[in-house]
This record gives structure tokens, sequence and C-alpha cells, in this order.
């Protein structure tokens, strides 16, 4: 009987391309119990099409009755030989199409009979929907081309998106087209059905429920979802003895026991940086991770954004102190940085507390105390408009302090105030993962259920986790009976469970999502999943007295239930379009302080001769769950520019004194390959071998080791790149770990890493220009000083060649000001243009695709004591200790006079009407000649075939709109000319001019800093047009007198003049 | 000038090395041309070094092969340095064949009797390195089955080539370059070939040579035709011996990039190329009369005069050098400023020391007389000329583009084995064409020896 159910499948799910009404209703309950009766009264061989028609529902007799022949009932009798038997087979196949078959993606060949409504084909729709992120959710609308969803963008009604999005968001989508995500149920590797999940989980239910779940453990990550967390509560609600335990590995627990040290509670804190003149980040990269990043970043860099005029009024900029170890994205958009070891940053903050008069003290070296004067007058200049915040790394004591310090300056209420968490359950992860673990040791755990969670990866090394799934040898048993792991990939986790089951991406499944506020967004599935996957509702429900509840009715109740009184449908409709459940942002809570620095315990003081090996997420792969995205892993990383490998980030002092260099190889050279030399790091008992990366701008005597590589099940992309810095990372030494300096150890080895920029210095060339406030508003004209263009009449024609662009006159501008590297806009244009993922080696042979880069140029080093820089980071300079770092981002500058379009042998880069340097890539036969011409080596060309066109899942994924270019041809930046054709086409159908605003390019949308506004120059109302009125619009290079479209807008830094002096 | 040089142009010089031996008649002189090809057994060092050169071309077709399956990133090109191996092979090949049409040509014009027994083989050199350059351009772009978008054919689109860019030029330059010399040559071959056809021994042989002589019967009608044709093609070919290089030199004159655009190229890359073409004619007649006892027709006067003038060629190109290193100072514009400084302090400064080594200094050996006249050192040191030419092209390319405007993306060049088996296929490829031709064709002109003969007997 169990072979026969096996072979015939349950699921009747629709292909993918099922049209998103159908979607409510892909979660059919399906009532097992009946079926097992039928099945047990039957004897004999049977065979049966599906479930129902054995459970007999009298609708399917129905359906069987009129759609097949007359004569095929009759024949369903019990004396079957095989010969009829193989030709009945063959008739339901032919007849039927069997559900058996249903693993073969269904295929549409016809159109749809009748259109959708609101669906023009070839028309995307937008959804809005939400993507988790730790105890944050950002708001995304969809792009859906006839149902694959293809684009993700950010929403501008979602308080953490305001249009904008992130890496993470952008990349998701590739995510959801993972060919090596898991697609079905196993048991031991073995292909389940999902009812037989369901039948195991109901088996293990009945028995537990008779423990009252004793011995069942649940392990999740921060949840945020109401939905997730109420059937979770419902799980433990039945079986009262079962725990449930939570592990986040980049995630610290500082900032939750943080708050409970400083007001006896947990709370969620919520910042406004938009109201703050003096911001202090004690290590925190607020602009770039954490909850609310995207959202700050707006608010931040709306505080930077300078007018035309040079005079105080409208021209006030926020003052961004930044005290961190490493270089993050955030302190390289500081004002003032100061390098200070992790252990240093307690002090620091004590010694701040101590300076408002909070008591307490803290040892800070002269130089330090110095800075930390400056700093604490100018937080005093602004009462109630000054704005400290704490890393998510740093400890619970530091962010009580800050908590303290913040209410001593009165901001909270103004720029910050506190909520009830938006984690539904918080607790203080490592206590909960080492409870897990010692149960589980004790034999107390029968049960345990993995949610989403890759625990055997990237628990600490002292737990040893994956002892604790594994099949013992000495004790020829297992500690845990049943392991059950949910995840959408077949991880390190998973080879060790008994059942594993596929997870569905957030875009395939129904659910909900709270915001770093606690606004909650109900998450709309696009498409229907791709494969036989589940959401995390579904597992938890097997589980439960109602195992077919499906995520959108279980969703729609819980939101009935709460808005009662409204036109339910009327509301949802309304929800589902804007994206935010109206109303659910957590009101601020009133906390009362019960902190009191001065009764810290004194620190340990700290050897400065030691090293300190930090753990980072890391910034592309984060904890390691974005190891198998391609576009993330080419992503150069905001600071190092490392590409496919973490390397162990060492500071320039600390790297002179092992003797660690580089050698560039010529392939690739500087744009591409570094052999850099290759340290084994033996820490807290374990060790590991890594490649050595000199970080200028790290504090003296820091090791940072990036989390999230070295995985070893990640999938084809994922899987053994980088190195695992978990390996070395115990349970004491969660964030830091201080170690002699003996524990690293050369290995006289190198490993080739791959980045694409490591020379910094700009060589006195007029690329990113830079200044102070104040010399700006000395000169606001400081940018066209020091640039040499060429004459106006340098011309032999008279200017009589000029084209006149009389209707439109594309242009971007771009505000360094506004940009700290954080890549969202290189994510974005990847999966709006359809640019290839090429892979390490070509990456090293520097051949990456991207079509916006982002160059980081170091400014300070040039003037450095020792004369001449190098550009070299290998070679030591004082400089390099802390240098002023700054951005770039550099897309095709659609230059006027464009060198490239002069040497085309074919005209396959041709000027249109509006300016735009178009690429024809039909014509393009590849001589590269326009690219060895372009000064801004802005080109990308297909030197081999880089685009995958087998895998099936890539072509669901890839925009329609965008031609898929092929082997041997030139590409590069277009202004996103599929946008601009669209925008210009409505336009004319209306017989208006296409309106500022309408055109927003897949890196302008993306910013979340809004520093890339494009538009047309030719309308002086528009925002393009008045920024590059500006006196601080330049040009790259103008002496070329190429005349750029793209112009950046010169950056401006606002130092304190006290500690410029200084 | 060296102790023991006589005085030039004096009666003494020429009677101590002559054009041709002495003694010869015109019978001896078709006999000893002629028996290369129809009476002389192959020799085995002759069939050794065929298969050597062929397995050479071998390796070219499968390079092109591959190259042709995955694509130019089989090379060690990449952004920014677009353009790598080929494009310095296709420059370094077109200028080796200028030799062949300056001798020819320009000498013939000149009246300058030595060349009579050098022009045949400078000129099948010319051919053979014009479809070793000629090879390049066509694959070194990323689809060359599209390469005919470069020609102006009529396209139902109406879409022409954009007749602004410099490679469109190359390809009038080259094309019509290779089609000059292949007359050039042939024109010059028919008597020859006549000759062959006469004195043929096998059916088959007397056919070939016959159909390719064209009925030639030497009579003086066909004579006078003859004189003018070549007087005339030798007209044509010799404007196409400044314009091929100067236009090659526009490829990079007219880009932007540091290093390229620069003014003094076209002269100096005709320079260049008559200076690496007098090499190869060296490294070619050297063994060729040693191979086969042409001493007395490729005489120490001919490679004296050879030497002499890839001196005059290395002095303008030093020249060339050194007003591009001035003017970069000069100028004081900051890009060109920082190549100079990459050029000697760079990751790639050792091929610029070597390049100064290869074309500077060593050819000022070339001003003792001795020197010209020891066969050994003139062979060795058309092979470091070569090298040296070689050097200056991958200096100019590849250099300048490691390092423009833009130091975000600056990068580095490294070649792959395929870049370096489609050059040294096309090396072989080279040789083996040569190779062939002694065989089947006269490698020294009959006909015009024969002139000399009936001349030299007139003066003595």
């Amino acid at each position: 009987m169990d072979e026969q159910l096996q072979s015939e499948h349950d699921d009747d799910r629709p292909g993918i391309d099922v049209h998103l009404k159908d979607l409510s209703s892909i979660d059919r309950p399906l009532d097992l119990a009946t079926v097992r009766a039928k099945l047990r009264s039957k004897t004999g061989k049977q065979y049966w099409r599906t479930l129902e028609e054995l459970a007999g529902d009298p609708s399917f007799e129905e359906l069987l009755q009129r759609e097949f022949p007359r004569q095929a009932p009759s024949e369903w009798d019990e004396s079957v030989d095989r010969r009829d038997f193989l030709k009945l087979m063959g008739a339901s196949l032919a007849l039927a199409g069997l559900s058996g078959c249903g693993r073969v993606p269904e295929q549409y060949l016809v159109p749809y009979v009748k259109q959708p409504d609101g669906m023009v084909l070839s028309e995307p729709l937008f959804f809005a929907t939400a993507m988790t992120f730790g105890a944050d959710a950002i708001g995304l609308l969809v792009e859906s081309h006839e149902g694959r969803p293809t684009k993700i963008e950010g929403n501008p009604d979602h308080p953490s998106s305001l249009g904008a999005s992130n890496i993470f968001a952008q990349a998701s989508i590739l995510n959801l087209y993972d060919p090596d995500r898991a697609q079905t149920v196993t048991k031991a590797g073995e292909i389940q059905t999902w009812s037989q999940f369901i039948d195991a989980a109901q088996a293990m239910a009945a028995a537990l429920r008779s423990t009252r779940g004793d011995g069942l453990r649940i392990l999740t990550g921060i949840i945020s979802s109401p939905l997730v967390a109420a059937q979770l509560e419902a799980v433990l609600t039945l079986y009262p003895l079962a725990k449930w335990h939570q592990w986040e590995p980049a995630v610290g627990d500082g900032p939750r026991e943080g708050g409970k040290l400083a007001f006896g509670r947990y709370v969620n804190t919520v910042c406004r940086p938009e109201k703050a003149e003096v911001i202090l980040s004690l290590d925190s990269d607020f602009l770039a991770s954490g909850p609310g990043n995207v959202r700050y970043m707006r608010e931040f860099y709306r505080r930077r954004k300078l007018n035309q005029s040079a005079d105080r009024a409208g021209n006030e900029m926020n003052r961004l102190y930044v005290v961190e170890p490493t270089p993050s994205v955030t302190g390289s958009s500081a004002d003032h940085r100061l390098p200070l070891r992790y252990s240093e940053i307690e002090p620091f903050a004590r010694a701040l507390a101590a300076k408002l008069g909070l008591g307490g003290s803290g040892k800070l070296s002269p130089a330090t105390e110095k800075w930390l004067d400056g700093v604490v007058k100018d937080l005093k200049k602004y009462p109630g408009r000054t704005l400290v915040v704490a890393g998510e790394q740093q400890p619970a004591e530091v962010h009580a302090l800050v908590h303290a310090i913040n209410a001593a300056l009165g901001n909270v209420g103004t720029t910050l105030y506190y909520t009830d968490p938006v984690e539904a359950h918080p607790v203080n992860h490592l206590e909960s993962l080492g409870e897990l673990c010692t149960d589980i040791d004790a034999g107390k755990v029968s049960t345990l259920l993995i949610v989403g969670v890759n625990p055997v990866y990237t628990a600490p090394h002292d737990f040893d986790f994956a002892s604790k799934l594994r099949f013992d040898e000495k004790l020829k048993t297992k500690k845990i009976e049943t392991v059950i792991h949910i995840s959408q990939h077949f991880d390190e986790t998973s080879q060790y469970c008994d059942w594993h089951v596929a997870e569905s991406h957030y875009l395939e499944a129904w659910g909900d999502a709270r915001a770093f506020d606690g606004t909650v967004t109900v998450v709309q599935p696009l498409i229907a999943p791709l494969y036989r996957t589940h959401s995390v509702h579904e597992v938890l429900a097997a589980f439960t007295d109602k195992p077919g509840l499906s995520a959108y009715d279980g969703l729609r109740a819980r939101l009935k239930a709460e808005n009662p009184a409204t036109d339910f449908e009327a509301w949802w409709r309304k929800t589902l379009n804007d994206g935010v459940v109206a109303g659910t942002a957590l009101p601020p809570a009133s906390v009362s302080l019960q902190f009191n620095p001065a009764s810290l315990p004194p620190l340990k003081p700290s050897s400065s001769d030691e090293l300190e090996f930090l753990f980072r997420p890391d910034p592309s792969v984060y904890d390691g769950r974005f190891a198998n995205n391609g576009w993330l892993q080419e992503l150069p990383k905001p600071v190092t520019k490392l590409t496919w490998d973490n390397a162990a980030l060492v500071s320039p002092k600390t790297a002179e004194k092992l003797n660690l260099s580089y050698t560039i190889p010529s392939r690739g050279g500087e744009h591409g390959q570094v052999l850099s030399d290759v340290i084994d790091i033996a820490l807290s008992g374990s060790k590991v071998t890594a490649a050595a990366w000199i970080l200028p701008g790290q504090a003296e005597g820091v090791v940072v080791l990036p989390l999230g590589y070295g995985r070893k099940n990640a999938g084809y992309t994922g899987t053994n790149k980088g190195f695992d810095a978990y390996v070395v990372r115990s349970s004491k030494t969660l964030w830091a770990s201080p170690a002699p300096i003996s524990v690293i150890r050369k290995t006289g080895d190198s490993y080739p890493l791959a980045c694409t920029q490591y020379h910094f210095n700009m060589e006195g060339r007029h690329i990113l220009v830079t200044a102070n406030l104040d010399e700006y508003r000395k000169n606001p004209n400081f940018v066209n000083d020091r640039a040499e263009p060429p004459r106006e009449d340098d011309t032999l024609y008279n200017g009589r060649a000029e084209f006149p662009y009389e209707r439109n006159k594309w242009a971007m501008s771009i505000d360094l000001n506004s940009c700290n590297g954080c890549n969202a806009c290189v994510v974005a244009c990847q999966a709006e243009n359809n640019i290839a993922v090429v892979g390490k080696d070509q990456v090293m042979r520097g051949r990456e695709m991207h079509w916006i880069r982002v160059d980081r140029y170091y400014t300070n080093t040039e003037s450095s004591t020792s004369g001449k820089s190098t550009g070299d980071p290998s070679q030591y300079q004082p400089a390099l200790e802390n240098p002023e770092a700054f951005f770039q981002p550099v897309p095709c500058q659609q230059c006027e006079n464009a060198p490239c379009e002069q040497v085309c042998p074919v005209g396959a880069t041709v000027h249109s009407a509006e300016g735009l340097n178009d690429m024809v890539y039909q014509r393009c036969i590849g001589t590269r000649y326009c690219s060895n011409n372009c000064p801004y080596k802005v080109r990308r060309f297909n030197f081999l075939r880089f685009q995958d066109w087998e895998t099936p899942q890539f072509k669901l994924m890839r925009n329609p709109e965008v031609t898929v270019r092929s082997r041997g041809v030139m590409e590069k930046c277009n202004y996103c000319v599929q946008r601009i054709d669209k925008a210009r086409i409505a336009a004319d159908k209306k017989n208006q001019p296409v309106a500022d605003g309408a055109i927003l390019t897949a890196c302008q949308q993306a910013c979340p800093s809004e520093a890339i506004i494009f538009g047309n120059a030719n309308d002086p109302n528009s925002r393009v047009a008045k920024l590059r009125a500006q006196l601080r619009n330049y040009s790259i290079l103008p002496e070329l007198n190429t005349r750029p479209r793209t112009t950046y807008l010169a950056a401006v830094r606002n130092p304190n003049p006290e500690l410029e002096n200084a | 000038m060296s102790a023991g040089e006589p005085p030039i142009n004096s009666s003494e010089i020429r009677r101590l090395t002559p054009v041709l031996g002495p003694g010869h008649t015109f019978g001896s002189v078709t006999d000893k041309i002629s028996s290369i090809v129809l009476t002389r057994p192959t020799s085995v060092g002759w069939y050794v070094g065929f298969l050597i050169t062929f397995s050479f071309t071998a390796l070219l077709t499968i390079a092109m092969g591959w190259l042709f399956t995955k694509g130019v990133g089989i090379w060690g090109i990449n952004i920014p340095v677009g353009w790598g191996f080929a494009i310095v092979n296709f420059v370094w090949w077109i200028g080796i064949g200028h030799a062949g049409t300056l001798i020819s040509a320009i000498l013939f014009l000149l009246n300058q009797k030595w060349r009579t027994s050098i022009n045949r083989f400078a000129e099948a050199m010319t051919l053979f390195a014009v479809a070793c350059a000629g090879i390049f351009p066509l694959i070194h772009t990323g689809r060359p089955w599209m390469s005919f978008y470069m020609f102006p054919y009529p396209s139902t689109m109406g879409i022409w080539p954009q007749f602004r860019s410099p490679l469109i030029w190359d390809v009038f330059a080259v094309s019509t370059y290779g089609t000059v010399s292949l007359i050039f040559w042939f024109v010059g071959l028919i008597p020859d070939l006549a000759t062959l056809r006469d004195r043929a021994l096998t059916k088959p042989k007397q056919i070939i040579y016959g159909m390719l002589a064209l009925g030639w019967r030497g009579s003086v009608r066909h004579w006078h035709r003859y004189q003018s044709a070549y007087l005339l093609l030798a007209g044509l070919a010799t404007p196409l011996v400044l314009s091929v290089h100067t236009v090659v030199s526009f490829d990079f004159a007219v880009a932007i990039v540091p290093g390229w655009h620069t003014t003094i190229f076209p002269p100096y890359f005709v320079a260049g190329a008559i200076y690496s073409g007098f090499a190869m004619v060296l490294s070619i007649a050297i063994p060729l009369r040693k191979a086969y006892g042409l001493e007395d027709f490729i005489t120490m006067r001919h490679l004296d005069n050879m030497a002499k003038v890839m001196l005059a060629t290395g002095l303008i190109v030093a020249y060339g050098y050194f007003f591009e290193f001035f003017m970069s100072i000069y100028s004081g514009n900051k890009f060109d400023l920082y190549l100079v400084e990459q050029r000697i302090h760079g990751p790639y400064s050792h091929f610029y020391y070597a390049l100064i080594l290869c074309n500077i200094l060593t050819p000022q050996l070339l001003w003792f007389y001795k020197i010209r006249h020891n066969v050994l050192i003139l062979f060795l040191m058309s092979l470091v000329i070569n090298t040296g030419m070689w050097l200056e092209r991958f200096v100019i390319v590849v250099i300048s583009l490691t390092r423009d405007f833009t130091p975000s993306a600056w990068g580095r060049y490294q070649p792959t084995f395929w870049d370096w088996a489609t050059f040294t296929g096309t090396i072989g490829f080279f040789v083996m064409l040569l190779f062939l031709f002694v065989r089947v064709l006269p490698a020294i002109s009959i006909a015009e020896m024969r002139e000399l003969v009936a001349e030299t007997a007139e003066a003595d």
C-alpha cells in the first residue's frame, strides 16, 4: 500500500504560470483521516489516481464521470492482469495526465484563453510584499511579468524602505530562482511526499501529546512574523513541556540585553537620524546593517544635501562621529572617524557617560580623550538633537551606557524612541542555544524541529552542534530520536537530519512580517512554489490538530480577528495593495532608566600587545545565508572590494609586524587578482587557515574574521568559497577574541583573491573632488577652480557642429556627499539589466560585468608625511592607519563627445537624439576598441559566453525588456533605456512631455540615500537640471572634453573645526 | 667609421663585395637557381624544417578552433587591456612585410641593382607576413563570423561601416596592400615561371608552371609590356610602403589613450616597419644562401647594404622613442608623464629596458664594418631587432592600456597559453610558407639575375 501511495502524487499543484488568483487555493486541505479509513477498508490491489478519488469525494466522482470515457470505470475491477494493467496505465496516461508525472513542470503552449483582469501582456504588474531580515522587514514592490517575478523594488509606502532597498532585498530574487534550492521533502535523503511528512508529523504529534510535549524542541532564528509567532505559541500551548530556542548567529545579544540592563525589560530602539544634528556611532554600522538600515540611510543623508547657495541658511549638514575597530560603510562616511579596538569601545562609552555627568569612569589614551572632549562639546551644543548609537556586536554594557547617554542628552522622544520588541519572543540567543545543547547532551530532547537556521554551520564551535545530531559511533545511537529541518537549501545541518522539508521562498508563500518600527506587512506570494516547497507555517501546522491549515487561511483568520468591524474584503485588498497593515507601527513605550553607569564593575584592563580577533557578518553574504547567491558573491565588498572570498582583515601596522604582503600577478593585476599571504590562526582551541588582507583604517592590533564563508554544503555557487570563521568562534568569544600575536603563523603559501580595485590613489587627477564644509562656504566653486576644462572655443567647428538635443536631454547627477558605497545600485542594475555573473576566475582576470561600479579612494594619503603615496595598501604608510575614504559610483558617463563612438568600425555604439550613448548589440562585432578608448573604463565585454542560457530557472528570472547578451559583444550602462522608452512612449500617447521623476533608473530607485538622480536636463525645473546647476557639479576628467552627461556633486564633509585644528 | 673599412662607393668596395659572384653566365645563373626547384633532391633538412613549422601551423589551427569555440576570453585580454597579443602581432607582422615592398618597389625605382637577388624572396616574405598579419584582425573580434560588417557591402539594412574609425581605414589599407603585393610578386614571377615550364622534366610540372606562366614566350613585345607593367606596379606599391603602417599607426594615434595619442606615430611606425622588415629579410637570407649555396647571388654586399638600412631606420626609431619621451615631459600632460614614469618604473619596466637594448643599443654595432661583414652576428642581430620591434608593439599596445586615465580601473595583462600558441603558430605558418616557396618557385629572380650578368659583363 505504501509503495503505491508513494508512486501516486498527492499534490494537485498547478504549474508555475498559475494565475495569481489561484494562489489562495493552493493549499486545499485534504481529509487524510477519510483517506486512511478508505485504504484500510480496501483489500487486494487498488489503483487510484488521486487521493480525492480514493477518499470518494463526490465532486471528484462527478468530474471523473464527466471527463473520462464511459468504459474506464468498468475496467477498475480487481481482476486486472499484468497485460491489462499496462494497457490501462497507458490509457490513463494518455487520457488524464496522471498526477504521478506532476514533477515535470506544466507548460502552457497557448496564451491565456481569458485574459486575467488588469493584466496586459508585455506590461508588468507590481505587487506589494515584504522580505524579513532579522528583527526587521523591508517592504517591497515586486515586478511580475506574466506571473514571473523579475525585479524587486522598495515600497515607497513602507516605513523601512521609503522606496529604496538594499543589496539583500535586490538579490533575493536570485535566491528564488536558485537551481540549487532544496526542492522536495526528504527523509534520510530519500524523496518523500508532503502527505508522508504530514503523516509522520501527526504520528509524532500524537506521541508528543501523550507526554505533553516533553522532549520536543524548536530552534529558530529571530521570528518577527506575528503569524509564525502565533503558530509557535499554539504549538507550545499544545505541548506545554516543549521549548522554543533561538539562534541568530550574526546579531548579538548586546542590544537586547542592553535594553534589559538599562530598563529592566527588552525594548526596541527606533532612531530618527533625520532629526539629529550630531550623531555618534560606537562601532555601529547603522547605515548598512541592522534593523531599519535602509530607512536610516535615507534619513541620514537627507541632512547632507547641500543646495546651490553657499550661505549658511539651508546649507547645514549633520555631523557624524564614528568610533570603530574596523572600517564599515558608516565609518567611511564619517566626518570624524576614530579607529579603536573593540575592547576600547566600552571604556570610551564609560568615559563619555562620565563626561556627561552620569558617573563611572573609563580609561582612555590622551589622544582619544582629547577627541572625546571635542565630541562631548559638540553633543552638548545640541540638546535633544543628537543621537548616540551602539553596534549590534557590542556588549550589553555599551548598549546600556548608550541608553543612559541618550537619556542624558535629552534624545529620547526626539531623535529616538523605544517600543516593545519587534521580535516575537526576545531571548538571549547564546543562552538559548547553550541550553538546547545541554539538554540534548542530557538526553532530554527526543524531537528537534530546526526552522530556517543552519546551526551545524553557525553555532559556536565549542557547542559542536553536529555531534548532537550525528550518529554516535560509540553509543551506537543518536542523541535525538527525530530531527526535522526546514530550510531553503539542503545545507550543512540538513545532512544530519531525519526529515528535511524544502522551505518556500518569501515570494512563494503567504505570511506576514514586522518592520523595525513594528509595522506589519502581509507577505504575499507572486508565484506558486517552483518546487515542492512549503512554508514554515505549514510545517508547524503539521504538528497541530489542523495539519492542513494553509498560511493564507491562517493569516486571514488572524487579521480578521484583529479587524472585526471593517469590511474585511475591502480592507484586505487595500492592505495587500498598500503593502502595509495600517496602524500597526508599535507605539512609543514609556521606559524608565534603572541603570547607573557607576554601578558597572571595573573593566579588566586589556593588553595592547595582544591582537583582537573580531567576528563580523560579511557585507555581502551576511552570516552565510546568501552564500549561494552569485550576485552577492560577485559584488565587490564596500570597503575591501573583494569578491568571492572573505579574508582575515589585518590592520596595516599589524601586517607590517607580521610581515604580511601581497604580490600582484600580471593576470588581472590591480583590477582582478591579488596573491595574498596565507596565515594560520589558532584561536580558542581551534584553527583556521585564511588569506590575509591589509585593510587601511583598521585599528591597530585588530584582525577581523568575516563570517559566512567556507561553507561546505551551500550549493554550486557558495560551497568552499573563502574560509570558515565559525570554526574558531567559541561561545565565550562570540564577537571578540583577544589572543597573543603568536596565534598567527604565516604558512608561506599565497592565495589568489579576486579584488576589483586594489589601487586606492587618485594620482592627483580630477576624479573624486572633496572639500570641507568651511572650504565650501568660503569658495563654493572649489570644484571648478581645481579643474582644467578645455576652453569653449577649443574646437575646429566653431560650435556649429553642436547637436541641439531639442526635446529630451537625459542626464544623471550623482551626489558624492550621499554615497557611502553600500552597493544597492550595483545589484539593482544587475537584476534589471540581466547582467551575467562571471565567477571568481574571470573576476581575477579583470572581466566582471557590473555596469555600475563603486570606486573607493582614500584621499588623505597623498599628503602623508612619507611623501608620495604609492596607491598600494601593502606598502605601509602612516596615513593608512586612518585614511579618509570616499566612494564614487561610476556608470557609463554618456559623453556627448564620446571617444568610444568615434572608433567603433561598425557603428555599434552610436549617439541617440536624446544624448544617450547607445549600444547596438546586434551590430557589435567585438573589436573592444571602444573600451580601450573609454577614459572611464565603464564598458564591459563578453569575453566568453558568460550568460547561462540553459538553466530554466534563470530563463524565468530575466527581465524580458532587456536583451540577454551573448559572447563577443560589448555592453555597458544605458541609463536603463528600456525604462526611458517605456515612459517616453506613455508620454507620447498623451502628447505630453515626460514628467520629471517618471523615469527612475534601477540604480536610482534602489539608492537608499538618494544620491543618484536622473532626468531631463532640458527641463529647468527637473531635479537633475537643478543639481547640474549647482556649483558643486563637475564631471570626471573634464580636460578630456568628453562632456559627460553623468556628472557628480563634489563631496563635502563637515568636520568639527576644533578637532580639525587639534 | 672603423678602421679597415674601405671608403664608400669606391670601386674597391665594389670589387671586394660585388652584387654577383664572379664567373657567372646566363646559363649558370639559370641552372643554379632553377635546380633548387626542379632537379635538386629534397634534403632531409628541408623535411625536418617543414615538419616542425607544419606542426606549429597545426597548433595555430587548433588555437583558432578553440578560439572560435570558446571566444576571445581564452586569451589574456581583459578590461582595461582590451587589445593584447593579437594586435601586437598584427602590427608586428604588417611591419615585417614592409621591407619586401620597399626592396622590390622603391629600390627598383631608385635603380638599386643590388636589390635584384633579394627582391623575390623579400616579396614572398611580404606576402606571407601580410597573410599572418591578416589573420589577427579577423580572429581578434568577439564575433569573427560578423567581421564582414567592416566591409562596405550593399547591406539590405542600408548600414555602412563607420568611416571615422581607423579600423575601417585598416581594412582598406591592408587589403589594398595585400592585393598589390600579390600582383606585383606574380607579375615579376612570370618570366621565371616560363623558364621553369621550359625546363620542367615532368608533365604535371610543365602543365602547372605553363598555366602560371600565362603563355610567356619571351618575345620583345612581351618584355616591353612586362617592363611597363612592372614599373607601373612598382610606382603603385611605393606609396603603400608609407601608407600602410601610417594607417596602422592611426589605430593608436587617433585614440585618446595616453601613450597612443601622439602625432609622431606615423613616421615612427613606418621607420620601425622597415627596420623590422630588413631584419627579417636578413633572418631569411642568411640561412637561405647558406643552405642552397647562393653566396654568389646574395653576396656580402647585399648583407652590408641591408645592415646599413637597418642602422639608418634604427636611428629614426631611436629618434621616435626620444621624442615620444621628450614630448611627454615638454607638454606637461599629467597622463603622459605618468605613462613615462610607468614605462621606467612600472610593473612592465623590464619590457621597456629590453626594448631599448634590442632596438637602440644593439644596432649601434652596425657602425662597424667588421660586424656588418660577420654573417653570424648579423643573423643574431636580426633576430634581436625583430624581438625588439615586437617588444615595441607590446609596450605601446599593452602598457599604455594598463594604466590610463582612471586609476580605479588600472589592471595588468598576461598572455595565456593560447596567446602564445597563436603567436608561435603564425611564426610557424610563415616559415612553413617560406619552405614551400623555396621548393616550388625560384627564390631569386632568374630573369633579373640574367640581366645582372649582362650588366656585370659590360661593366667588366
